[in-house]
């Protein structure tokens, strides 16, 4: 356990040590962890050697937990306590998840995302997720020795803000400190351009177990500039399986099979389709619960046949990038393909046919977002090598917006906008003397709320009652380099102020998750106690060692009563630093924090204005 | 608390306050001043300077944004001069550009109707002439002839000019959806 290392009075802190950090690729099917060691970043194997964890959770009687293979391994027998595939849920309500078919489970209309009743009682996307994650961080901690200072977490690119608010509350109740939520085909390509040294504009094609992202990113040098995103958060490799079961049913005349039978139909359907990469045609043996047992079988050309209309539905999406990005196809000076749908030949055939070039094929489709996410966490956690100076630009994938009058959506913040991202919009009343005005938050590109995804509702009161159409209302709306929105609304003419920042009305409470991290937990509470004043202390740790050097660097900025009062702070911290309270060692960290806001404020102004000075050298150099 | 943000956004990428603007050298400012302001940088840091962090590199994205934009750019350029290109509430416009209007939104409906993707593609060539022509014409009008007002009303032409091939871009990808 990392203790608080406090320095002599006048001495520089030690650099501080390197710090742990993981890049988990939370996938539809799989999910992996990777971390970079001695330069070059590598997936973290479990103990049997396997680097691949498969997304499965099984909730057995009295509470017992298993994930991964064991999970999978349970799936055919006790398929609805035993939940697969739940990044589909993740975010999403019960008429989302009713488009996927049958499935299985014992789903629950709970307010805002879906819940699925199990043996183990009723848990929420955002729970199994977490039990996922939570398997993925003891692997790294186990693998890696320590406890992980942090991880960057991937998510498609596709996925709207409830889907990403749910995916970091997972991380944050699998008691994961999240540096970044990466999009997906951004990390493959942080992968692939460090790997290359790739300068040019590169198409991501990335075909998931259940989500498909099409990115376009400019690469020069060391830049990674995402130009536009698209995709679609609902095809995947899944849906190949379910065409070749459901070409199965048709075939054989089987009725609508039980749970129990589907798994196995999709199973037996999975195998098949891997093997029909590499073969004309596979077969496999199915025994349903009904005692019969089937020989089932395959030839790639009816394979291809039957999946045609799936492929083609991954070109809409790469179209609207291409748009978006004002490129043409030919314009591409590469496509990486990302995810292990992309192993099938006949979408290579279809992609490099669009593209007019081959793909690039030269990484492991499966692993290469965890390594690029950890490539990520790796600098994040400050970890960079001198001379590694690379730097990320992403994008948003769908519009923000408001509702208006009638129904309609006044786009805030437009997709593709390179995040981070703040927008205002004035608004008025539209009744003499109305003192409060409903502000509706959708994402999504249609004209009409209802065609929306509704991400929250709040109520601005307080307004000095006037004229309708005399009040100026300014909704702000901030997306920050997670890609996750805040919204914030004012009354601007009467300087009578009242503004509200929403969460999402997906996302969890802060009260909800503490709740859940709670569950999470076996430990006593003198455990958690103990876990809580560790990790304060790195951070407070960090803090110290952080205004140390920016007060070498640039203490000059400082009154040497501002001096005083931030060194005062320091003190203070480190004399809490020496208690066992974690909360008076958080609200000192907090303080702290505060304290060097204006600082912080003021050293970036100058590094800023460096920034400008050396161009105009450069300029008068050069002429 | 919000950091001094009292520089335009042409004096944030040290570029001279003007319309005409060299594309390369706004890329490399702005990539230069995201390289140390972007929040990626101050992760392993202290919370003051990822919030700072933050507010800086949204501002560098808006200036970016705004320049890198021919009718942004010059919507900004007039607000700085002090000039309100007012495009909500001035509809005004020359009746030859009326007559033009009505004529495009009426090839628009029309190759909607129609699902003539080749139509609407011709007509958004047709308009980015226009558009080439409209810009030339406002580069003049805020550089050397300094005529503010005009640039106001080009900048009102243009911004329709952007609404017409948004439809444009919007019939033809809901037909891409459609064909699916």
């Amino acid at each position: 356990m990392p203790l608080l290392q406090i320095s002599e009075p006048g001495e520089t802190p030690e650099p501080h040590e390197r710090q742990l950090a993981v890049g988990i690729d939370l996938g539809t099917t799989h999910s992996l962890v990777a971390t970079v060691r001695s330069g070059s970043a590598e997936c973290l194997p479990d103990a049997q050697g396997r680097v691949l964890l498969p997304s499965v959770v099984r909730y057995g009687p009295g509470g017992a937990v298993a994930v991964g293979h064991e999970a999978l391994a349970m799936a055919a027998d006790d398929p609805s306590n035993t939940i697969a595939s739940v990044k589909r849920f993740m975010g999403r309500g019960v008429s989302d998840v009713a488009k996927y078919g049958a499935l299985p489970y014992r789903f629950v209309d709970a307010p805002g995302m879906v819940g699925i009743e199990t043996a183990a009682g009723l848990r929420s996307p955002v729970q199994v997720s977490a039990d996922i994650l939570r398997t993925l961080r003891a692997r790294a901690e186990q693998s890696l020795g320590g406890e992980l200072f942090g991880a960057v977490v991937t998510v498609p690119a596709y996925f709207d803000d409830s889907q990403r608010q749910a995916t970091k509350d997972a991380a944050r109740i699998a008691g994961l400190n999240v540096l970044r939520l990466l999009n997906e085909p951004t990390a493959a390509a942080i992968a692939y351009g460090l790997d290359n040294a790739a300068e040019g504009t590169f198409a991501i094609f990335d075909l998931g177990g259940g989500t498909f992202d099409l990115s376009i990113l400019k690469l020069t040098r060391g830049v990674f500039e995402v130009l536009s995103t698209s995709g679609d958060s609902a095809l995947g490799g899944d849906d190949f399986d379910q065409a070749i079961a459901r070409h199965w049913r048709k075939a054989h005349g089987l009725a609508d099979a039980s749970g129990r039978d589907t798994r196995r139909l999709l199973a037996a359907a999975r195998e098949v389709k891997e093997r029909l990469s590499g073969a004309q045609s596979a077969d496999a043996k199915v025994t349903f619960t009904w005692g019969q047992q089937l020989h089932l079988r395959l030839e790639r050309r009816e394979f291809e046949e039957i999946t045609a209309s799936l492929i083609q539905k991954t070109l809409v999406p790469t179209r609207k990038a291409l748009r978006d990005a004002g490129l043409a196809a030919t314009q591409v000076d590469g496509v990486v393909l990302v995810g292990g749908a992309t192993r099938m030949p006949h979408l290579q055939r279809a992609v490099a046919s669009f593209f007019q070039r081959e793909p690039l094929v030269n990484l492991d489709p499966e692993q290469v977002v965890a390594l690029g996410a950890a490539t990520q966490a790796n600098a994040l956690a400050g970890n960079r090598a001198a001379g590694d100076d690379w730097l990320l630009l992403d994008v948003i994938p769908l519009s923000l917006g408001l509702e208006t009058m009638g129904g309609l959506v006044e786009k805030v913040i437009p997709r593709n906008s390179t995040i981070p991202a703040a927008r205002a919009q004035e608004f008025t009343t539209f009744k003499d003397g109305q003192t409060a005005m409903a502000v509706h938050v959708v994402q999504g590109e249609r004209e009409l709320v209802a065609d929306c995804r509704s991400l929250a509702r709040f109520e601005l009161r307080g307004i000095p009652p006037m004229v309708a159409g005399a009040a100026r209302i300014a909704v702000t709306f901030q997306v920050d380099a997670d890609g996750l929105l805040s919204v914030s609304a004012r009354e601007k003419t009467t300087g009578v102020s009242s503004s509200v920042v929403v969460k999402p009305s997906y996302g969890l409470t802060d009260d909800e998750v503490a709740a859940m991290l709670r569950e999470g937990f076996d430990h006593a509470q003198a455990d958690r106690d103990a876990r809580a004043l560790a990790e304060q202390r790195v951070e407070a740790e960090a803090l110290i060692a952080a205004i140390g050097s920016a007060l070498e660097q640039d203490g000059d900025l400082l009154s040497p009563e501002e001096r005083a009062s931030l060194s005062a702070g320091i003190a203070s911290l480190e004399a809490a630093g020496k208690a066992t309270d974690h909360r008076a060692l958080k609200s000192a960290v907090e303080s702290l924090n505060r304290a060097s806001e204006a600082f912080a404020a003021r050293r970036m102004d100058r590094s800023v204005s460096q920034a400008l000075a050396g161009r105009r050298l450069d300029e008068v150099g050069s002429k | 608390m919000n950091p001094e943000f009292s520089r335009n956004h042409f004096d944030l990428l040290g570029l001279p306050v003007a319309y005409a603007v060299d594309a390369a050298a706004l890329d490399d400012a702005y990539r230069e001043l995201q390289s140390r302001v972007h929040p990626d940088k101050f992760a392993s840091v202290g919370e003051a300077e990822r919030r700072v962090a933050m507010q800086w590199a949204t501002r560098a994205n808006e200036a970016y944004r705004t320049l890198r934009n021919p009718v942004d750019r010059a919507r900004y350029l007039l607000g700085l001069k002090g000039f309100d290109t007012d495009e909500e509430s001035n509809t005004s416009m020359p009746p030859d550009f009326l007559m033009q209007q009505m004529e495009w939104r009426e090839s628009v409906e029309d190759g909607r109707s129609r699902r003539d993707a080749a139509a609407l593609e011709s007509l958004r060539r047709e308009i980015e002439i226009s558009r080439a022509e409209m810009q030339a014409r406002l580069a003049r009008a805020l550089g050397g002839e300094r005529n503010y007002e005009a640039g106001c009303s080009l900048v009102r032409k243009l911004r329709f000019l952007d609404k017409i091939e948004a439809e444009i871009d919007e019939a033809l990808e809901s037909m891409l959806e459609g064909a699916r």
